[in-house]
């Protein structure tokens, strides 16, 4: 065509969103209302309860109001080896099931990508284990792990365990158990980014003499850093509180207690509550530290 | 691997390739020479294959059978990035975690060549766009990520450079403005440029030789001037510009002239300007080498003469007038007529005769489906 040239460009109004702003407040007071209610109120509670001290009837389970910064001194005494375990145990388990669902997600956002069928019954079997009861799974591997059964008389058969060797109650037990749980939480974010994944950009990878393995280094894994630290957020933040499964009914024993099972300890059995509080606080403060400094070192701002 | 640094464009030829996906044969049969230093348009349709050819230039489809040959070396086995070869992508494909000068550099970089950084930053000013070297590829506009995506195949020098439609989704203005370019830098590295486009301008107007593929083979290859003027088949004349077409039996036939009869009337051309000279063929004439007349033209042997017929629709396009003359027993025709003053002055409705000469048709060597059916 001979009037590309002439060819005019209208200047585009810029609308801004000047004018929401008491529409946007007004929408926003159901969920403020409900944030002071049911977040804030419990954690100034919680806050309060943990600098309580001992009531002077003496009476156990009773508390007054107080300062007692103490409570989190003894807090950090009494269970340092509790909390060291519980972050541990969640960054090992962390690591553990991202190895695991990296490739999963892979295979199921990339590889299976023209394959809807396949892609839905993956997807399938990744979310399955939701239909039953967290607790109910938890204790099938108990059985499984049980000191008869067949999976440890098979390992003695064979001459891996010796005759009183045993798994549950062990460090093995209970990460094993936590990587089982939080597998779905961990290849679900990264499902859901390595599906945007343009694949134009590993072919242009190729293109540009990068081989199979370097285009993935450079190019695939920096792009699905977001659905990684979203992942491995989703999971270390509730393992580190986790108390189910390190708890002596599922698959912990005596020396696998982490912090979750102190406080619950400390809650309900021994009726200290202001060192349960003490202990929340603390385990919610580290988190919040530890997160945003990994988020922050990850710089994923730019790519989200 | 590292693949040697080479200054200037190599040869192509594609030898019996073939691409079948399940279902369909995307190419069948291709053979295709580029030769070093040529800007090649390939020309198609959607699903016409050409898109596909490039990816299996690239290395990002295998061929079912057939050969690549690039400087004479068969690279049909070798893996994308064994192959000096690289690729505009029609969204451009820049990395988004990547500086746009660390996107230039990343070929450079795979390849161990020294200095990544001062060469990225020469073939950035080559585009024009060294002040955004720190720039993110998503704050820039579609026309500089077009150029970023350029500058990043360019730096490495391949010996083929493939473009698939890369100036698809940039606006007409802009998209002029690249052809100019383009064509520009190619002149000045030298290197052996593959174009892969629809738009029959854009191939027209920049390569130096025009393959128009069809239903997974290569229906005409040539310079844009010879496709333009000469189209062999149907689907050229109509997917290159517009053409009018008469199909009939051939009635006579010499060394100079053939003519056939279209509905009582006889149409002539030249016999060196048609592919089939026997049986029932088609013969085209281009809109703009015809020309109306607003009274009987005088019988001239060397002139097709139609009509009279009635205008049906004028549209003014600027530079020339599209006419559409309904001729009683013929069927409809488009005349252009370019404004320079000289052609008569016709409103709608007028009765006009259409005449041009025959050096100006074209035989074709098949017959056009679904227009003009006859007899």
């Amino acid at each position: 065509m001979a009037f590309v040239a002439f060819g005019s460009q209208a200047p585009t109004k810029q609308q801004g969103p000047a004018r929401t702003g008491w529409v946007a407040l007004f929408l926003l007071l159901p969920g403020l209302f409900y944030l002071a209610l049911f977040f804030i109120t419990p954690l100034v509670s919680l806050i309060i309860t943990s600098l309580k001290q001992p009531s002077e009837t003496g009476a156990i389970g009773n508390y007054d109001y107080g300062l007692e910064f103490g409570n989190y001194v003894y807090a950090i005494t009494q269970y340092a080896p509790q909390i060291f375990r519980s972050f541990s145990f969640a960054l090992l388990a962390t690591v553990i099931a991202l190895a695991i669902s990296y490739p999963i997600a892979y295979f199921i956002a990339v590889k299976s990508r023209n394959r809807p069928l396949l892609k839905g019954i993956l997807l399938t079997l990744v979310i399955a284990p939701f239909f039953i009861s967290f607790l109910l799974r938890t204790f099938a591997w108990k059985q499984i792990f049980s000191n008869d059964s067949m999976v440890v008389n098979l390992l003695k058969d064979i001459g891996i365990f010796g005759a009183d060797s045993y798994i549950i109650g062990t460090s093995f037990a209970v990460v094993f158990g936590l990587v089982y749980n939080f597998i779905p939480f961990m290849t679900l974010p990264i499902y859901a980014n390595l599906d945007r994944l343009d694949l134009s950009l590993v072919e242009a990878g190729s293109d540009l003499y990068a081989s199979p393995s370097k285009t993935f280094r450079k190019i695939t894994l920096p792009l699905s850093l977001p659905g990684i630290i979203s992942g491995t957020l989703l999971t270390f933040i509730p393992i580190s509180g986790d108390y189910v499964v390190a708890s002596r009914d599922f698959l912990g024993g005596p020396d696998t207690a982490m912090i979750g099972n102190v406080v619950e300890a400390n809650f309900l059995r021994i009726q200290d509550y202001p060192t349960a509080s003490a202990i929340s606080v603390m385990l919610m403060a580290t988190i919040v530290v530890l997160v945003s400094a990994y988020v922050r070192r990850s710089g994923t701002d730019d790519l989200l | 691997m590292a693949t040697e640094f080479i200054a200037r464009g190599q040869d192509l030829e594609l030898k019996g390739i073939r691409k079948e996906f399940p279902g369909f044969v995307a190419v069948d049969n291709l053979d295709l020479k580029i030769p070093a230093g040529e800007f090649f348009a390939l020309l198609g349709p959607s699903g016409c294959g050409k898109t596909t050819t490039l990816r299996m230039i690239a290395g990002l489809e295998s061929p079912s059978k057939g050969e690549i040959l690039l400087g004479g070396k068969d690279i049909a086995g070798t893996k994308p990035h064994e192959r000096p070869v690289n690729t505009v992508f029609q969204n451009y494909a820049l990395f988004p975690h990547m500086s746009v000068l660390e996107n230039v550099a990343f070929g450079i970089r795979q390849r161990k060549v020294a200095d990544p950084l001062p060469r990225a930053e020469k073939a950035l000013a080559m585009v024009e766009l060294e002040h955004l070297a720190q720039r993110r590829p998503q704050q820039l506009s579609g026309g500089q990520q077009q150029r970023v995506a350029l500058a990043r195949a360019l730096v490495n020098r391949p010996s083929l450079l493939l473009l698939d439609e890369p100036l698809g989704a940039l606006d007409l203005k802009l998209r002029r403005q690249m052809q100019i370019e383009l064509k520009a830098i190619q002149m000045e590295v030298g290197l052996t440029f593959l174009h892969v486009t629809h738009d029959q301008e854009e191939a027209m107007d920049m390569a130096d030789t025009v393959a128009v593929m069809n239903q997974g083979h290569i229906e005409q290859l040539g310079a844009p001037e010879v496709l333009y003027d000469r189209p062999k088949t149907a689907f050229v004349a109509k997917f290159l510009g517009q053409s009018n077409m008469f199909i009939g039996k051939v009635m006579e036939t010499n060394s100079e002239t053939t003519s056939i009869e279209y509905k009582g009337r006889k149409i002539t051309g030249l016999t060196k300007r048609s592919e089939k000279v026997t049986g029932v063929i088609a013969i085209g004439v281009r809109p703009e080498k015809t020309y109306f007349h607003e009274t009987e033209p005088t019988a001239d042997p060397g002139l097709n003469i139609l009509g009279p017929g009635e205008i049906t629709d004028i549209r003014f396009t600027g530079v020339s007038n599209q006419y559409q003359i309904d001729i009683p027993g013929i069927g409809v025709m488009t005349v252009f007529a370019q404004n320079v003053g000289r052609s008569p002055v016709v409103e709608l409705g007028a009765q006009v005769y259409v005449s041009w000469k025959i050096e100006h048709s074209f035989g074709l060597s098949d017959l056009p489906s679904g227009v003009e059916e006859d007899q």
